[in-house]
């Protein structure tokens, strides 16, 4: 019998789990979020795990980890450091405890900790005991416990052995107070026989492992986060993304066809709307990163919503074939999902390096608006506004998303579907006087007549087109005049962008971010104004046309950081256009910013300022 | 099917031909705008799509809709198309640089795939719009301006590849033998599945009369073999008659006195229906100067079509899950919570 322990109430944590890739740490993760959003709490993950699918068994390059940070308030990061680390083994803590916040709890697997498995790990001796010191060390026979839970039930070692991250799941769903149900609801549509009973046994063994055992004096509470009301529900950038194709589609009430050859990190969205079927969505697996963009916008000349998703490396694939959209005024959209490269890089880890690619990447002038979605939840907005302004204008977008919001989660507010944009597109049907490349006198956007359409045949070519007809024109004048017009359409989207907007408003130092660094950034800013720094931010969504009022805003303040994950991409485009001495924040880890990264540039620029 | 009323020249754009004089390229052009009123299909149904070189200039000059694309991707933006609008009838133009050197990958996957296209392949063994280099169909030991020595690169068969890729529809006809090409082009046209036609072309720039003997109406029966389904095959004229013997998969050639019956002397009889693609293969390894060249369909099979299937994916999808076809239903799937006032 045990006796009930004493509950703590915190406001916030962020845990680690770390292990093998065969560990099933990212599920662990997963699941753990999925709970942590149904207890209320604002919540922020970042997984991060290796390319390999299974590196050696522990290896230092097969380790896997997920991050989970939860609390009672906003939140809008991972966090920097977590405060408890789940290490599964040797290598997991080798990889990860210089991570843990000082005085940080770190629980660690025993049973991993063999000599063989220590060495693996480059460790020359037992590497726990120096670390009591410095942690609240919780040693966990995990391999055992689990074992012994799942003695009675007649499964193989290996099979038994799966089953201990589900023992961790439980013991951390214990001892943060958080619901089980959805846990054991999911696994019961996932599995069923043997491996049901066995993973139901381990979560429930691993929870009363935590009640009972005198390891955990206490277990810990964090409040609901007081955030605004509404119905939500934990969402990925991949899934959002790939649901903002979805809504576009139904909003502008045209078709919509995804070209897309498999690629980490954007997979993941080939997979989800192939699902959709039922929404009229075609998918198309191309042979290649090419065939995809070329069919998507094949589709696109025949009259339906092209898209294609894809990363780095493919992006550099598709490049001549945007170059014909841009050329022939085709509406389609393009995803990058970021990664880092050059090359094939490190496909699962993070970068915003393709900036420039997506912006001058083409041969010749080729210009075409850039997106960037700040938030996994953003991403949904972002396709619906990608399709719309694709069509409006007749012009290849790119949207230019990264591999740390494609993966990571957070709670989303479900939008209201009666208050997404319409967007209905028409279609150019007039046969009077129609020529391909007649233009709206305001967007300047050509229009969009497709076949089936009696009256408009027409022939699109990437050849130079003479303006009007749309015929082969090697006039120089022609050359000039269609040049310019295709650089004045794309910059007159500036027209309809909104002003960007000013976080914090005033003071001396303006902090510059771009798509996905908006949490570190606006946290950092935030903690530092609140202690009276004058200091405010933006994060551009629009990278090109850049809003209208950016210079105006840059030349408000004294200083600007540019604060982004390449080598000062955004920072040259600034400092080219307005002239900005900005400065520049540059990190290429393949990991987001932290936040004490960028509190401590400001803080750096701003005494540098004093002085 | 319903016959629409139009002439050849309602398919002749406003555009000027722009090939060499002499190039093969304006006869095929003149037979396929000739086909176009018989087949039946609205003209704004209609879709020219290719890529770049001499041939892939062909939709420019058809007054239908026209999409004159990059290197090599013809097939996939004509797949895009297709997938997305099956009502429409999707002509491929590509010759054998841009089909079967940078497109390769492309055609070898939409001939797999199916999709109900047709593809007309410009054969002239030759890069004639960069000015004369070598091309994947070329003979060995060719001189060419990127060959001075000679090309040493072993030549790929457009039909051969094609029935390796498992195309249904597998053709050759010649360019300026206006009666055969466009008995090809509607046959093309009536096949249900991606249809692939090589077409002999001459190119009179940079490598005149590769094809003279088989578009020399002269020399033709002795150098080409023509194929109609449920015939033997034979070939040479009166008093010089050869034909076909494919024994084992290995095709060798007998002489056939006038009044020979040539299947009694074993010659094989043509047939572009069997499922195994093997004797299609046997036709294709027949090359001159050992063979006569065969013309003519080599393989007519019919696989259901790619965007077929994609509609009845569709269909049946929405037959059992239509009601869940809304943006609210999806934003609510899976488990939301309550955050109250």
């Amino acid at each position: 019998m045990s006796t009930k322990k004493s509950v703590e109430e915190i406001e916030r944590v962020a845990i680690r789990f770390a292990g093998d890739s065969g560990d099933g740490m990212q599920l662990t993760g997963t699941k753990f979020s999925e709970a942590t959003a149904l207890a209320g709490n604002d919540l922020s993950t970042f997984p991060d795990f290796p390319a390999e699918i299974r590196a050696p068994a522990g290896s230092l390059a097969g380790v896997s980890g997920f991050q989970v940070h939860f609390a009672a308030e906003d939140i809008r990061t991972p966090a920097d450091y977590p405060d408890v680390l789940f290490a599964m083994n040797p290598a997991a803590l080798r990889t990860n405890v210089e991570d843990l916040r000082p005085g940080g709890m770190l629980i660690i697997n025993t049973d991993a900790f063999s000599t063989q498995n220590i060495e693996r790990a480059g460790y020359t001796e037992d590497p726990i005991e120096p670390l009591r010191d410095r942690y609240r060390v919780v040693d966990i026979p995990l391999t055992a416990l689990n074992r012994a839970a799942l003695s009675e039930l007649k499964l193989s070692t290996r099979e038994t052995d799966r089953c201990k991250n589900f023992f961790a799941l439980g013991l951390m769903y214990w001892l943060y107070n958080r619901p089980m149900e959805p846990t054991e609801r999911w696994l019961r549509t996932k599995f069923t026989g043997g491996v049901l009973e066995a993973n139901l046994r381990v979560l429930k063994a691993g929870h009363a492992f935590g009640e009972t055992c005198e390891l955990f004096p206490v277990s810990f509470v964090v409040p609901r986060a007081k955030i605004q009301p509404g119905v939500y529900r934990n969402i990925t950038g991949n899934t959002a993304l790939s649901w903002g194709i979805v809504a576009a589609g139904v909003q502008m009430q045209r078709p919509i066809f995804l070209g897309a050859y498999p690629i980490t990190p954007a997979s993941e969205v080939l997979h989800e709307l192939a699902r959709y079927r039922h929404f009229g969505i075609r998918t198309f697996q191309a042979e290649d990163e090419i065939a995809a963009v070329a069919a998507a916008i094949g589709a696109s000349f025949a009259g339906h919503l092209g898209i294609c998703t894809t990363s780095g490396p493919g992006f550099i694939l598709k490049q001549e074939a945007i170059g014909l959209a841009v050329m022939t005024e085709l509406p389609v959209v393009i995803v990058n999902i970021q990664r880092a490269g050059p090359s094939t890089g490190m496909p699962t880890k993070t970068e915003q390096a393709d900036l420039l690619a997506a912006l001058y990447g083409r041969n010749s002038d080729s210009p075409l608006p850039v997106l960037a979605p700040a938030t996994p939840g953003d991403c949904f907005h972002v396709m619906i506004e990608a399709f719309a302004m694709a069509v409006k204008y007749m012009t290849p977008v790119v949207v230019l998303s990264d591999g740390y919001i494609a993966n990571s989660s957070e709670p989303w507010l479900i939008p209201d579907v009666a208050a997404l944009p319409r967007n209905k597109v028409e279609l150019h049907s007039d046969p009077e006087n129609f020529e391909p490349y007649q233009r709206d006198p305001i967007t300047l956007a050509r229009p969009w007549a497709v076949p089936g359409t009696k009256g408009v045949e027409h022939r699109l070519t990437g050849l130079e087109s003479a303006a009007q007809s749309g015929n082969v024109s090697y006039l120089p004048e022609n050359h000039q005049k269609m040049v310019s017009l295709r650089a004045a359409k794309v910059a007159g989207i500036a027209n309809e962008l909104p002003p960007v907007e000013v976080n914090g408003g005033d003071g001396e130092l303006l902090v510059v971010g771009w798509g996905g660094t908006w949490g570190a950034i606006t946290e950092a800013v935030n903690r530092a104004r609140s202690e009276g720094l004058p200091v405010s931010s933006i994060q551009l969504r629009h990278l090109n046309p850049f809003p209208p009022n950016l210079g105006e805003v840059l030349a408000r303040f004294r200083r600007v950081l540019v604060c982004e994950l390449n080598t000062g991409q955004l920072w040259r485009m600034l400092r080219a256009e307005y002239l900005t001495p900005a400065e520049l924040l540059s990190k290429v880890e393949g990991q987001p910013f932290r936040i004490s990264e960028i509190r401590e540039r400001i803080e750096q620029l701003l005494n540098k300022g004093d002085a | 099917m319903a016959k629409v009323a139009l002439k050849t020249k309602d398919f002749v754009s406003n555009q000027d031909v722009r090939w060499c004089p002499g190039c093969g390229d304006y006869s095929i052009l003149k037979n396929v705008q000739r086909v176009m009123p018989e087949l039946g299909v609205p003209r704004e149904n209609v879709v020219f799509v290719s890529g770049i070189g001499c041939s892939s200039r062909f939709p420019l000059y058809m007054n239908t809709f026209g999409f004159h694309t990059i290197h090599g991707r013809a097939p996939a933006f004509a797949t895009g198309m297709k997938a997305a609008r099956p009502e429409l009838s999707v002509w491929v133009v590509t010759g054998d640089g841009d089909g079967l050197s940078i497109g390769g990958n492309h055609l070898l996957h939409v001939l797999r795939r199916n999709l109900d296209l047709q593809i007309l392949l410009f054969n002239n063994r030759v890069y004639g719009l960069t000015k004369g280099q070598y091309s994947p169909t070329s003979r060995p030991g060719m001189h060419s301006k990127s060959t001075p020595q000679g090309s040493i690169d072993y030549p790929v068969d457009p039909i051969a590849f094609a029935l390796g890729a498992g195309a249904t529809f597998v053709a050759r006809t010649i360019d300026v033998d206006a009666n055969h090409l466009q008995t090809i082009l509607k046959r093309a046209s009536a096949h249900p599945g991606t249809a692939l036609i090589e077409i002999l072309q001459n190119c009179p720039v940079y490598n005149d009369n590769e094809w003279g003997e088989v578009q020399d109406r002269k020399t033709r029966s002795d150098s080409a073999l023509v194929l109609e389904n449920g015939e033997p095959l034979v070939f040479g004229a009166k008093g010089g008659k050869r034909g076909i013997r494919i024994k084992d998969g290995v095709p060798s050639v007998v002489a056939l006195a006038d009044d020979d019956d040539p299947q009694a002397r074993g010659v094989a009889t043509h047939n572009e229906h069997p499922h195994s693609p093997s004797y299609a293969f046997a036709l294709a390894s027949l090359q001159r100067p050992d063979f006569p060249l065969p013309i003519g369909v080599f393989r007519a099979v019919e696989r259901p079509t790619y965007e077929s299937m994609v509609e009845q994916q569709i269909a049946d999808a929405k037959a059992k899950n239509e009601s869940a076809a809304n943006i609210e239903t999806l934003l609510h799937s899976g488990d939301t919570w309550t955050v109250e006032v």
